[in-house]
Order: structure tokens, then sequence, then C-alpha cells
């Protein structure tokens, strides 16, 4: 195996926050977290270091699921294990959780962390469907004037295009936030890949909604691999609003996804199967919420 | 220009080590490159096979992906790691037993993993395992005895908690 020869000049692992911000304050540092992506990304070239490589693993606080009060906390270096084994979330937010388990291989899922999924900025990456329908911001903090500052950006504002965000270089992302869902809401999440493990979804759709004497109320719906970004689809969304949940709405909305859609043709699917898909699962979580 | 390289200490299988590595050098190089545990193989480099498991705190990771610097002050196992003084652990026993093994490249991999999950599930059910085993391929025997030599452990329940001994 060649170790690609790379000029980083420091490499650091802060247990304190303040001193990851303060690393990262002039933008020349490359984040590291479970490395999943950053990995493949620089052996292949695709990516290059910056000077400073900065490991966020060690820094206190970064980590674990707060899911007491009415606001659910998600800190960045959460794995996708943690998550996918959460009881908290299991109850809370199912949706995340079932996103989770259909996540990559164990091995993947034990490294892969949720704010490497976000920053990372895949248009298919499999947290932020459901984040998306759950309503979830992100916290992006960084060091100015000698001291922290947090900023919070709703994850539908935080994708620009593919491996692109609002984002500075001297922010890091620090947690993921949601207010806890209120009771009727209902989340439903439907990926497709090629193989069952490790799939790198060719579409993935999640659906949430409250529901109420037969209608839905407060809509989300979120795709992802059918624009550069994960997107908020609302053309669908707008078909089913305060439409009883019959037969007639659900074909309306899988009519409307064809408008939120834009897929392109790739390696992994072309076009015409990804709108294809786009339907089918449209079809099939509202079905499914239709079922219980 | 080289990366910079920094000292890291963990314990290997049991034992404490300390080393120099670059950076961006991945566990994987540094175990057979640097430690001569050519034990973990080396196959896809990139997430995909699970031929380059190991355990780090407990729990399974694709050693070309992860970083050596972020093994400091960790536990890290590898197969080497499994052997306990009276010879094969039991996991490896059912994998001969079995027929499981044909070339053997995926094995220490294959078997990295299933010792992992059989300790964390004593009663392992074959479609958790196969749902367990899905970032593990192998080109050669198609799965089913790798399966059977899991249940065997798993219906036994021979498999300890810990990876090493
Ligand atoms: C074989 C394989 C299968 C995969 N399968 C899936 C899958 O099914 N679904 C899916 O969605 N993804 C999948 N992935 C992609 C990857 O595992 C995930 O995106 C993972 O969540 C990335 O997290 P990480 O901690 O490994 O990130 P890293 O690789 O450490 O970082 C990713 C990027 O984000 C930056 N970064 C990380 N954390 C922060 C932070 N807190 N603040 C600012 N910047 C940060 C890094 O600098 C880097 O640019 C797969 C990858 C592989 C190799
Ligand atoms: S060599 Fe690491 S997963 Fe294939
Ligand atoms: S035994 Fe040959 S690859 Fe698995």
């Amino acid at each position: 195996m060649s170790e690609t020869i790379e000029a980083i000049t420091t490499y650091l692992a802060p247990r304190r926050l303040d001193e990851a911000l303060q690393a990262m304050a002039d933008g020349e540092a490359t984040v590291l977290c479970g490395g999943t992506d950053l990995a493949p990304q620089t052996e292949s070239g695709a990516r290059q270091y910056k000077a400073r490589l900065l490991n966020i693993n060690r820094v206190e606080g970064l980590g674990g699921i707060a899911a007491d009060g009415g606001e659910i906390r998600i800190g960045a270096t959460t794995t996708v294990a943690e998550i996918r084994r959460s009881a908290a979330l299991a109850k809370i937010a199912p949706v995340l959780v079932e996103a989770a388990e259909h996540f990559a291989s164990e091995q993947i899922r034990n490294a892969a962390s949720l704010g490497g999924n976000l920053c990372n900025a895949s248009p298919a990456g499999d947290m932020s469907p459901p984040l998306l329908v759950l309503g979830a911001a992100v916290e992006l903090a960084c060091w100015r004037d000698g001291a922290a500052h947090t900023r919070r950006v709703p994850l539908e504002q935080f994708f620009v295009g593919p491996g692109k965000t609002v984002k500075l270089a001297q922010e890091l992302l620090t947690a993921v936030v949601f207010a806890r869902p209120a009771p009727g809401f209902v989340a439903r999440f439907r990926k497709s890949g090629p193989r069952p493990a490790l799939e790198i979804s060719t579409v993935s759709v999640a659906l949430g909604a409250r529901v109420a004497d037969g209608r839905l109320g407060d809509v989300r719906v979120a795709m992802g691999s059918v624009a550069p970004t994960p997107l908020r689809a609302r053309h669908v969304e707008a078909a089913l609003e305060g439409r009883p949940l019959d037969a007639a709405t659900v074909a309306a909305a899988v009519a409307a996804a064809a408008e939120d859609a834009k897929p392109i043709d790739d390696v992994r699917a072309s076009a015409w199967y990804r709108s294809h898909l786009v339907k089918v699962f449209v079809e099939e979580v509202l079905d499914d919420v239709r079922g219980n | 220009m080289m990366s910079v390289e920094t000292e890291i200490r963990f314990s290997l299988n049991g034992r404490p080590v300390s080393l120099k590595v670059p950076a961006t050098m991945k566990t994987l190089a540094m175990l057979r490159d640097r430690l001569g545990m050519t034990g973990t193989k080396y196959a896809c480099g990139e997430g995909e096979c699970g031929a380059c498991t190991i355990e780090i705190d407990g729990k399974t990771v694709n050693s070309c992906l992860m970083y050596a610097v972020d093994c400091d002050g960790r536990e890290v196992v590898t197969i080497e790691g499994l052997r306990t003084p009276e010879g094969l652990h039991p996991v490896q026993q059912a994998f001969v037993d079995h027929g499981a093994v044909q070339c053997g490249f995926c094995m220490p991999g294959m078997i990295m993993q299933s010792r992992n999950l059989l300790a964390n599930n004593p009663e392992l059910t074959r479609e958790q395992a196969q749902r367990g085993l899905e970032g593990n391929l192998c080109r050669c025997t198609g799965y089913t005895k790798v399966l059977d030599a899991v249940d065997a452990v798993a219906a036994t329940n021979t498999c300890g908690g810990r990876a090493n001994p």
C-alpha cells in the first residue's frame, strides 16, 4: 500500500473544544473524525490535506446523545452505530435509527460519525433525509476574537452542492439538534442500492408528518441522490399537506415527485431509473403510513 | 514533503507498543509494515471488503480506513491476538472444522467480525450473523460454511466476551 506523501506539518488531537476551534481558526486544518470519507478521498487524490490534521475524536463533549428535554441533541462525533443502538432515539425518532440500520456495514458504522456524514455533503448521505424530515439544524462553532462562537443553520440550508456546505473552513460542526417530535408524528425512510450491504443509496426518500383524523399536517418530505444535494421535496409536500390520506392523494404525491426529483445518470443508476424509484418510494412510505 | 510523524502508544493484543507514525498512515499499513503483524489483510483498501477488520476498544473497524494516529491510547486486537495458550480460538477452530476456509485471504477479517458478533450476542441467529457479516466479502466459499461455523459456535456458546484472554 502506498502512503501518499502529504505536506501535513502538524497533527493535533485536543481534548478541549476551545483548543480544537483555535487549531482551525485560520482555516488551515483538515478535520479527521472516523476517516471513512477522508481516507478514500485523500488516497485517491480527490482531496488534498491542509497543513494541519485535526483529530476531533478526543474532544470532550462532542459525542453522545442527549434526549431528555424538548430538544434532542446528537454530538458530531456520535457514530452511526451509536445512533442505531440508541434506545432513546428508537422511541423519539425511529426514522433516524432506521436509516442507521441500513447504513453500510458494522465496521463502517462503528467508525462513521454523524458530523462526518453531514460535512461530507454527499447527495447520497443517508443521515440527511431523516434529519431533514425531523426539521433538524446543525451547530457550527468557530474561534473569533478570543472566544468560541456558535451559530445554528437549518439543515435544509446547510448543503450547497456535492461536497459543499455553508460551513466555513474555520467552523467545526459540533452537534445536530431537533425539537422532540409532537405526539402523532410519524416518519418513514426508504433507500435503495445495488447490494444489501454497503449500499451508497441509488435513491432515498424520507417522510415525516403529523397524522390526525386521517389527514397529514406539517408534512416534510426529503430525498437523497436525486439532485446535487439532499433536498426537501416541496411539490410532494404541497400535494400532501392537509389532504385526506386516500388513494387520490397518494397518486397526486407520486405525480408531484417528478417535479422535485431531478436526478442524473451516473455509474450507479440512470436518471430514468432514479425517477422511477423515487415514485415507488413515495408511494411505499405513504401506503405504509396509511396502513398504520 | 513527508507528513509529520507522531509518537503513539497503545495496547496491541494485550501488549503495550509505542512507535512513530506519519499522520496520514492507516492502521493497516502500520500493523503490516511497521509492526510485522501481517495476519490482517489488505484487499480493497476502501472499506468495502472487511479483509482488514480489527477490533479497537471492543468494536470492529476496517483498519485500511482508520488513521494509525487514532490508535493512540486505545486497545487494538488483531487476528494474532485470538490464539489462546491452548491453541486456536474456538471461532478459528469452528471455521477449520466446518471447512469454511478456502484460499483464506478473507478469513482474518471474517473471523474477527464473527468473533465480535458472537461475543456481543452469544445467541446469535443465522440471520443476525448474515447481517453482521455484510461487510466481509469472500470470493471463494459462498458463505454457507462460514455461517455453519458461526452457527456451531453460537450453539455451543463457546465464545468468550473478550478477544484477548
Ligand atoms: C465502504 C463504505 C460504505 C459507506 N456506506 C455509506 C452509506 O451506506 N451511507 C452513507 O451515508 N455513507 C456511507 N459511507 C460514507 C461515510 O462512511 C459516511 O459519510 C460517514 O458518516 C463519514 O463520517 P466519518 O466520521 O468517517 O467522516 P470523516 O471521513 O472523518 O470526515 C468526512 C468529512 O467531514 C469533515 N468533518 C468530519 N467531521 C466534522 C466536523 N464535526 N466538523 C467539520 N468537519 C467535519 C472531514 O474533514 C471530511 O471532510 C460509506 C463509506 C464507505 C467507505
Ligand atoms: S482492505 Fe479494508 S475493507 Fe477491504
Ligand atoms: S476463502 Fe478465499 S476469499 Fe474467502
